[in-house]
């Protein structure tokens, strides 16, 4: 039975955006931060720090969770995707995030990597969402500045591109 | 909001999980999707010393059905039980219920159990294992014990559970033939803590309604088959002993009124739901 002692630094590892990563961390870490100052991955963004707020909405073992509800040693072992993970390649953007921007769906961004993560999972597995669904959906998350409906308008046009070319997600 | 120090364990077998506990008392807590436990902790409401993480026994990720009841394992998170395709018809009320537990990414890693170990006085998953006479399986390294959930539900979060004792499954009732069964609530917004829940089950011979968000913890009465400004009157009796305060999201009137017209609609709807 590993006994991780709590003032000391520990060993994480695990699969981030496909590829193995390790930092140290103390039990109480929680995600984000271990994403954030120990990785240096700083796509992930901190809200409100209690869950609320969905902007720190990462894939864990492929569904979303909220890293700050989860601590680092906890993600040991797991496949991690965050919003760095999405982009196909350098310079490029995905379809979901091509029609965040084509519709003004973000405005000062910080909510935007959450729902982004969020929604790429949603429209792999509901291609043709509809916007109630969509909607109570994205109650998971908050934005202060669209008013939200650039945002359905942007998930409705990505759920048609992907399923016109699923390949290019 | 950072967490205060802590050891975390990752209890590889039941007899680590519980010889972690017996050994921290009640500065030890277990840990399994941590939804509810983390922002606790990150508030600093909550101060153990230990934690025992239980995501990592298989035994305890199960859903069986054994003489009419379902059994959940500690280690179900609340979207594999909504994805159980029995749900729907095992248990129509936890069916209606779940959905309404935080949001789709809450629901992916929170549990079960969890749920029913925190004891939130809104929380759905209690209310439903309340109105159906369920009960909570409870271990530790000295015993074993069922408790029902009448009686686990003591106040504002607290519980039967002993600081040795983790919850190893909850025993939920399968639905009966010719019960009807309904759930509701209301919030500002889907997924916020309820302002009042409601569940019910329509027998033939009268229907247990049980209020949560209202009271410290929840609670469940059984009526005769009234109906018209009986039954008002008996919402109003019912709204009333529950002792509404007042606070940020609602006042204690408001509460009452909610208690008295969503308690209505969902009973109705259960008798609906039995025709």
């Amino acid at each position: 039975m590993p006994r991780l002692t709590a003032d000391a630094r520990h060993r994480v590892r695990f699969e981030l955006n496909g590829r193995a990563v390790e930092a140290d961390a103390e039990p109480r870490m929680l995600l984000t931060d271990f994403l954030r100052y120990e990785l240096g991955m700083t796509g992930t963004h901190v809200g409100c720090e209690h869950g609320v707020c969905g902007a720190c909405t990462v894939q864990i073992d492929g569904v979303p969770a909220r890293a700050c509800l989860t601590l680092a040693v906890q993600a040991d072992g797991a496949k991690i995707r965050t919003v760095e993970g999405l982009a196909p390649a350098p310079g490029r953007l995905s379809v979901l995030q091509e029609a965040f921007r084509r519709h003004h769906a973000l405005q000062c961004g910080f909510c935007t990597a959450g729902i982004l993560m969020s929604l790429d999972y949603y429209l792999r597995h509901r291609p043709h969402p509809d916007e109630a669904k969509l909607r109570e959906y994205l109650g998971g998350h908050l934005c202060r500045c669209t008013g939200y409906a650039p945002i359905l308008a942007a998930a409705i046009d990505a759920a048609e591109k992907l399923r016109e070319a699923p390949a290019n997600a | 909001m950072k967490p205060v120090r802590f050891d975390y364990i990752r209890a590889g077998t039941l007899a680590e999980a519980h010889a972690a506990l017996t050994t921290g008392g009640d500065d030890a807590r277990i840990i399994a999707g941590g939804q509810s436990l983390v922002p606790m902790l990150s508030m600093r409401m909550a101060r153990p010393t230990v934690l025992v993480d239980i995501m990592h026994l298989p035994e305890l990720a199960k859903i069986e059905v054994k003489r009419n009841v379902i059994r959940v394992g500690a280690g179900v998170r609340q979207a594999a039980l909504l994805a159980w395709p029995e749900l729907a018809e095992r248990q129509p009320l936890l069916a209606a219920a779940l959905p309404w537990v935080g949001h789709a990414q809450i629901r992916s890693r929170g549990t079960v159990c969890g749920s029913i170990a925190h004891a939130d006085p809104s929380a759905e998953i209690p209310l439903a294992l309340l109105v159906l006479k369920g009960a909570v399986e409870l271990s530790s390294q000295r015993n074993r014990r069922r408790v029902v959930a009448e009686e686990f539900f003591t106040g504002l979060m607290s519980t039967a559970r002993k600081d040795d004792e983790l919850i190893e499954a909850i025993e939920i009732p399968c639905s009966t033939a010719g019960h009807g069964y309904a759930f509701n609530e209301f919030a500002r917004r889907h997924g916020d803590f309820a302002i009042v829940a409601c569940a019910a089950i329509a027998r033939k011979d009268g229907v247990r309604l049980a209020i949560g968000g209202v009271a410290d913890c929840p609670i469940a009465r059984d009526f005769p088959n009234i109906d018209g400004d009986a039954l008002d009157d008996a919402l109003d009796y019912f709204a009333a002993d529950l002792e509404a305060r007042d606070d940020l999201h609602a006042t204690a009137d408001y509460r009452r009124a909610l208690v008295r017209r969503l308690g209505r609609a969902t009973i109705e709807e259960a008798r609906r739901c039995r025709a």
